[in-house]
């Protein structure tokens, strides 16, 4: 056994080392050490979560706690085998290889007026004050213990402003890229987001790497919605398999805020998301959709929160998971109506498929109201796949297991039917269907139709 | 093509078919027509082989093979295709994906290899196109949101694209207005062939102004009571089936 302060020890003289390094490039403004130092003392406080904490219940963090992570000295990344792990979208994008910002694979010739996207470490250059004031206000060092050490860490990220009005043709890629190093690396992004009022995006967020590394991703996101903002967020975590992943979003939306998130999860070795809204004006809405596939020894863990605090709220989350071999999936989906807050109405559904005896989900809906009038409604299924509809493909000819491959697929689909970016509905479309075990054998079928659609 | 023999079936218990026995040779089209709860559609659904239904005696044979020990698949790639009368919806599932699998399915029990992405195109547009459809309706999970009538259709279009030897058709005509009626109709009389059967179960007579059988069968209490050509399918329209019945119980 790993002695427990031994671990947060180690994480503590990265960081001094970290610190050490920072010092020798000039003085900083005082109140980033400030939080830094806030952070490094809350995390040492209280160490890495076990599973006797309620939150991190089902989900076991020793392997990242164990770890002996460095941090990235540099972005190199080869400019061919980033093109590969790219999304082909016409985009304007940032790119981060190991948490270090990476110009020579970004984007950012012709943003629009009122679009100001930039790393993090250049808006602190820039105007670090106007960084201080919306940077931890949404995510402090109390969230979690590992929200607290990426508050520690915290110098290199993404910021993102939409001036009042301001709607964003392109999409805004966010990518993050994991290199398979001498010695892993740990990372500890934030990604700022503030939308003016009535202002619009669709901002991706993409998780990749490549296929041999083995590096911790710590991720601190903010969004702030102003009045009549619209944000679609798509989290493509396609990260390689032996990544570490945790990633907390809060997200907080003014009156006739709309947030939609897609939560797409198919790599990592250990993942944990904590997606929170919090909607404080009427006719706030938040829709949460996700879809978690693990196979092998995967562990996929999504934490949710609705917080409707204000009348008039709407939250919406219908989160799908598939778990084959000896996979582990956690949903913990929660919403909760603040006293008063009436005529909400707030959504839930999760349902899980498992393709191997072995694969376990734990799945946990829950409904917190303090108000009285309101419309709400929870339910997790974990189950089988439509008889009847296994019996009408098998009519045309179709054997049994390409017919629950199919339907399997068509799960998934389900999620993927509320994209909009028609690149990324398809390559998770194409990634779950390779990934399907191959009794079902897909993935020529799937790959061939999505090129005939394109006729 | 098809041989019944005597055949008895009991769902949940009871017994629907209590001895049928019926014989479809190659080219011929055969209308089964019956009484509400005759039993009409219980006998395509055990050739089709769905759950549910338990032979208690009698047999089903299919150019000579033994249907009953069939899986469902297999009696699909043996050539025996049954469009439902409620078709299923199954969301997520595209209809390009459906067409793809079942063709190459049938292709690859033929000994052929998977069918080249611009052939299977052709085929499938020129098919939609005789059916009427938009072509949207490829990237459409299947009979997801569909009207009564174009479900139907799309029953028809997977008989167009797979070609089978003996095509089923349960209630095909419900829920049709004429326009789609129309268009079922001409789908179905496009597959008539000297080396296919079809086999229409009905409850009414309209849907045989448009598909004229060469044999009709009426259905009662789960025996077929009498046999005739197409000019008994007008009898009954005129006469109801109640003199049917009656003539069976003398």
């Amino acid at each position: 056994m790993s002695d427990v302060q031994s671990d947060v020890t180690r994480f503590l003289e990265r960081l001094a080392e970290r610190r050490a390094e920072r010092a020798a490039n000039g003085p900083e403004p005082t109140w980033i050490a400030a939080r830094r130092q806030a952070g490094a003392a809350r995390f040492e406080a209280l160490g890495f979560p076990t599973r006797r904490d309620e939150a991190w219940k089902y989900t076991d963090v020793r392997a990242i706690a164990r770890g002996e992570f460095g941090l990235a000295q540099d972005a190199e990344f080869s400019k061919a085998s980033a093109a590969a792990l790219t999304l082909p979208i016409d985009a304007h994008r940032l790119t981060f290889v190991d948490g270090v910002f990476a110009p020579a694979l970004s984007q950012l010739d012709d943003l629009p007026t009122g679009v100001h996207l930039l790393p993090l470490s250049q808006a602190l250059a820039e105007n670090h004050e106007a960084v201080g004031g919306p940077l931890g206000r949404l995510t402090g060092v109390e969230f979690s213990p590992f929200s607290a050490l990426n508050t520690a860490f915290m110098e290199e990220g993404a910021v993102l402003r939409l001036a009042p009005g301001c709607v964003v043709e392109k999409p805004i890629i966010l990518q993050f890229l994991s290199r398979n190093g001498s010695q892993p690396v740990m990372s500890h992004p934030r990604i700022l987001i503030e939308a003016g009022g009535r202002s619009e995006a669709r901002v991706i967020e993409h998780h990749v790497g490549e296929q041999e590394a083995a590096n911790f991703t710590n991720l601190v996101e903010e969004i702030m919605l102003d009045r009549g903002a619209i944000l679609t967020h798509y989290k493509l975590q396609e990260a390689p398999i032996a990544d570490l992943h945790v990633a907390s979003i809060h997200v907080e939306q003014a009156r006739d805020a709309h947030y939609t998130s897609f939560n797409l999860n198919l790599g990592g070795g250990l993942v944990r998301n904590d997606l929170i809204s919090e909607l404080n004006g009427q006719g706030a809405t938040a829709n949460f959709y996700g879809l978690f596939y693990g196979q092998g020894r995967q562990h996929v863990d999504n934490h949710t929160l609705a917080n409707h605090n204000a009348p008039l709220t709407f939250s919406n989350e219908n989160y799908k998971g598939i778990l084959d071999d000896r996979a582990h999936g956690v949903f913990n989906g929660k919403v909760v109506v603040k006293r008063d807050s009436q005529k909400i109405e707030g959504y839930q559904s999760n349902a899980n498929l498992l393709l191997s005896d072995r694969a376990e989900i734990d799945a946990k809906p829950e409904l917190e109201i303090y108000a009285d009038d309101v419309k709400c409604s929870h339910g997790t299924t974990t189950g089988q796949l439509d008889a009847d509809a296994v019996f009408a493909l098998r009519t045309r000819g179709i054997d049994e297991q390409t017919a629950r491959g199919l339907l399997t697929l068509a799960f998934a689909g389900e999620v993927l039917e509320e994209v909009d970016l028609d690149a990324i509905a398809e390559r998770v479309e194409l990634a779950v269907a390779g990934k399907l075990p191959e009794r079902f054998n897909l993935a020529g079928l799937v790959e061939a139709a999505v090129a005939l659609g394109d006729e | 093509m098809l041989e019944v023999k005597d055949l008895h079936v009991t769902v949940e218990g009871s017994e629907i078919l209590k001895g049928l026995s019926l014989t479809i040779n190659a080219g011929e089209v055969h209308a089964i027509m019956g009484p509400n709860g005759a039993g009409k559609s219980t006998l395509s659904a055990v050739i089709a082989g769905k759950e549910g239904y338990e032979v208690t005696s009698g047999s089903i044979t299919f150019e000579g093979k033994d249907v009953l020990e069939m899986e469902v698949e297999e009696r699909a790639l043996a050539g025996m295709l049954l469009g439902f009368q409620y078709p299923v919806e199954i969301p997520g599932v595209k209809n390009i994906y459906l067409l793809k699998a079942a063709l190459n399915a049938k292709r690859a029990a033929n000994g052929q290899d998977d069918i080249p992405a611009p052939e299977f195109m052709k085929l499938i547009k020129d098919k939609i196109a005789q059916m009427k459809m938009d072509s949207s309706f490829l990237q459409r999970a299947v009979n997801e949101g569909f009207s009564g009538g174009e479900k139907k259709r799309n029953e028809i279009l997977q008989m167009l694209v797979l070609e089978p030897k003996l095509a089923m058709l349960d209630e095909i005509d419900s829920g049709l207005d004429i326009d789609a009626m129309r268009v079922v109709a001409d789908g179905v009389n496009s597959l008539r062939d000297q080396d296919r059967a079809i086999l229409l179960v009905t409850h009414y007579q309209r849907l045989l102004d448009y598909i004229v059988p060469d044999r009709v069968h009426v259905l009662v209490d789960g025996r077929i009571v009498k046999s005739g050509d197409a000019e008994l399918a007008k009898q009954l329209e005129s006469r109801g089936y109640d003199w049917v019945v009656e003539e069976s119980a003398a």
